[in-house]
């Protein structure tokens, strides 16, 4: 049929109804949309406005790239040496980091001793990174918890097998930032969900006593508990009974951080129906039953990205502990760069270098969070 | 007569101060029988069938489920509820589980079943609302139709003596109400107690012992299907009729 018809065509002008055929005139090509120049033109210039945008913001990027470049790089002083960074003309000073890194890193920890810090900050990463892999999922998990942190503690304190005692208020640097962020994270979740729930409860007294709880540490900055964890805690206890500050200062993030999770949990139980709560209840489950098998985990899936923001936040709060003088990752910089006025100029590149490592952890937070949500939502892919 | 599995005796319940739903209903149902509940939306029917297994309170009057009076006592709830399987209109099967898992959460939780007991006595059920291949999916992945046929067997796991349907085809498409009402029939002819709320008028005649015919919070009339679908006697129930089976 097909080869019929184009035979047809092809024919000298065969007229229908005495007309003449004129075939219409053929279109134009179409626009290549592949390649570098179709892509350039369909992102960036493609309109007026849009390649005028183009102009403008590339323009300024290469104004301030290759100067950036040029101080971040080529005109850097790399070695520690302050004199070498105040000649003229010589652009980022890293010689600061070269110099001070293990003051940074490990604070005011004596400096003979810091393989210890260095031995157990390895330990904690490692047994963080392998709490977020799902081969490690496992009752055993617990155990390596209690292992890891018996193990972090007497390494940092010491005061056993030929240790020398280094007292917390020494402890410093990224150790203590790992630490403070990952205790009270793995305390605040747990007590953020009971709060969460009590807040819902049909009894009144619990109703009550969350709902203050949540206002009081929301209403409050986090320094501001810190301090009253730090120095006035100390004035309603007895003579002579007194709690490490360290523990002091963790239980502390630990109610503010929870404060805030148990409301972020609570938005996601507030969006469960009725009636899986229903359903659950005419096949016989419990309060607990339903709560920790049908509410919460549907609940928390919902919540992932929030929780997760939380998480970052609560990691990069643990800076604020500088306030009641524990030197962590970002007071140990101050600290190595403020008692040394040679070096005291040359904060930006101690920032950025601390900056650098703060990015690495959230970052890494923020990707791990994208696989849980893929994780949780398996349910709900058709 | 044996003793009515189900007996309401003089029930009043009201949502909130004002809104009387349900007005003095009397009602006993034997072991073993079917009861089509039908009426106008608003008419209280639904809400008759949720006391049963105390998703509502009642305020007044009594209520007996299987010789257990219902009342604040939460064990007698918990009791009540492992006889009485319930299905929704909106299914109500949990999201975050896999069909499999949905019919073994009672069974090993609340049954204390081990796990390979719970997983065949579930497949035994997926089997007879014939969904068996899909026991591995997730409940979204499957269409309205199968999900309220899991819904069902996630009920029958329970082995309940009492079975209430709260409109399960209502939210269904037209092709997809044949294979829940289907079901529905094989399950009638094992001799568990059925109430069902619902407005297909041809699954009452198939299988109903009993029509009620509930309005405004009470039950207006109440016959075998031959006798309530082809002469009713109350006004609102042959107006309702009409409109039901006029189209």
């Amino acid at each position: 049929m097909a080869t019929d018809m184009t035979t047809t065509t092809n024919m000298a002008a065969p007229t229908i109804a005495g007309k003449t055929f004129a075939p219409i005139a053929a279109r134009p090509a179409p626009v290549k949309t592949e390649g570098l120049v179709a892509w350039v033109r369909l992102n960036l210039f493609s309109d007026v406005l849009t390649g005028l945008m183009t102009l403008v913001v590339g323009g300024a990027l290469l104004y301030v790239i290759p100067q950036l470049l040029s101080w971040a790089f080529f005109r850097a002083s790399w070695l520690p040496n302050f004199e070498a960074c105040r000649v003229d003309g010589v652009g980022a000073c890293w010689g600061v980091v070269a110099e001070k890194y293990r003051i940074i890193l490990f604070g005011r920890y004596p400096f003979e001793e810091q393989w210890r810090p260095l031995v157990a900050t390895a330990l904690m990463l490692a047994l963080l990174v392998g709490s977020c892999t799902r081969a490690f999922w496992k009752p055993w998990l617990v155990i390596a918890w209690v292992a890891v942190l018996a193990l972090f503690f007497m390494l940092m304190y010491g005061n056993v097998l030929g240790l020398s005692k280094v007292e917390t208020d020494r402890w410093g640097g990224l150790p203590l930032t790992i630490l403070l962020a990952s205790l009270s994270m793995v305390m605040a979740f747990p007590i953020a969900m009971v709060v969460a729930l009590g807040r819902r409860s049909s009894l009144p007294a619990i109703r009550t006593f969350c709902t203050i709880y949540v206002e009081l540490i929301r209403g409050v900055p986090l320094i501001s508990v810190l301090f009253m964890a730090s120095f006035m805690f100390p004035l309603f206890m007895p003579q002579g009974f007194t709690i490490d500050v360290l523990i002091r200062v963790l239980v502390g993030i630990t109610l503010f951080a929870a404060a805030y999770m148990a409301e972020v949990i609570r938005g996601g139980l507030q969006a469960i129906p009725k009636g899986q709560i229903e359903a659950a209840a005419t096949i016989g489950l419990s309060y607990w039953q339903t709560q920790v098998k049908i509410v919460l985990p549907q609940a928390l899936a919902m919540v992932v990205p929030s929780i997760m923001n939380n998480f970052i936040g609560l990691f990069k709060d643990t800076s604020l502990v500088t306030i009641v003088s524990l030197y962590e990752l970002t007071g140990a910089l101050s600290l190595a760069l403020n008692s040394d006025a040679n070096w005291r100029p040359f904060k930006i590149e101690g920032y950025l270098f601390i900056a650098m490592i703060y990015f690495a952890f959230c970052f890494s937070m923020s990707r791990y969070s994208i696989w849980v949500e893929k994780q949780v939502n398996k349910g709900k892919a058709r | 007569m044996a003793e009515p599995i189900i007996k309401f005796d003089k029930l009043n319940k009201w949502y909130g101060n004002s809104f009387h739903v349900l007005r003095d209903i009397d009602l006993n149902v034997a072991q073993g029988e079917r009861i089509v509940i039908c009426g106008p939306s608003g008419s209280g029917k639904s809400t008759l069938i949720r006391c049963i297994n105390r998703l509502e309170e009642h305020q007044q009057g009594h209520l007996w489920v299987d010789g257990v009076e219902l009342t604040d006592d939460v064990k007698a709830i918990d009791d009540i509820r492992k006889k009485v399987g319930m299905v929704f209109q909106q299914f109500n099967l949990f999201p975050h589980l896999t069909v499999l898992e949905n019919l073994t959460l009672s069974p090993m939780w609340v049954g204390k079943m081990p796990k390979k007991d719970a997983e065949e006595k579930a497949m035994i059920q997926l089997k007879r609302v014939r969904i068996a291949e899909q026991a591995g999916k997730y409940p979204l992945q499957l269409s309205g139709g199968q999900q309220q046929r899991v819904a069902i067997a996630r009920a029958l796991c329970l082995t309940p003596k009492i079975m209430l349907f709260d409109e399960p085809t209502s939210a269904l498409d037209p092709e997809m109400i044949k294979e829940v009402l289907d079901v529905m029939v094989e399950m009638a002819s094992h001799g568990i107690t059925m109430l069902c709320v619902t407005h297909e008028m041809g699954f009452a005649k198939a299988v109903a012992d009993r029509v009620i015919f509930m309005d405004q919070g009470q039950i207006v009339e109440q016959n075998n299907p031959h006798d309530f679908f082809n002469s009713p006697q109350n006004e609102r129930s042959k107006d309702f009729l009409s409109k039901i089976l006029g189209h």
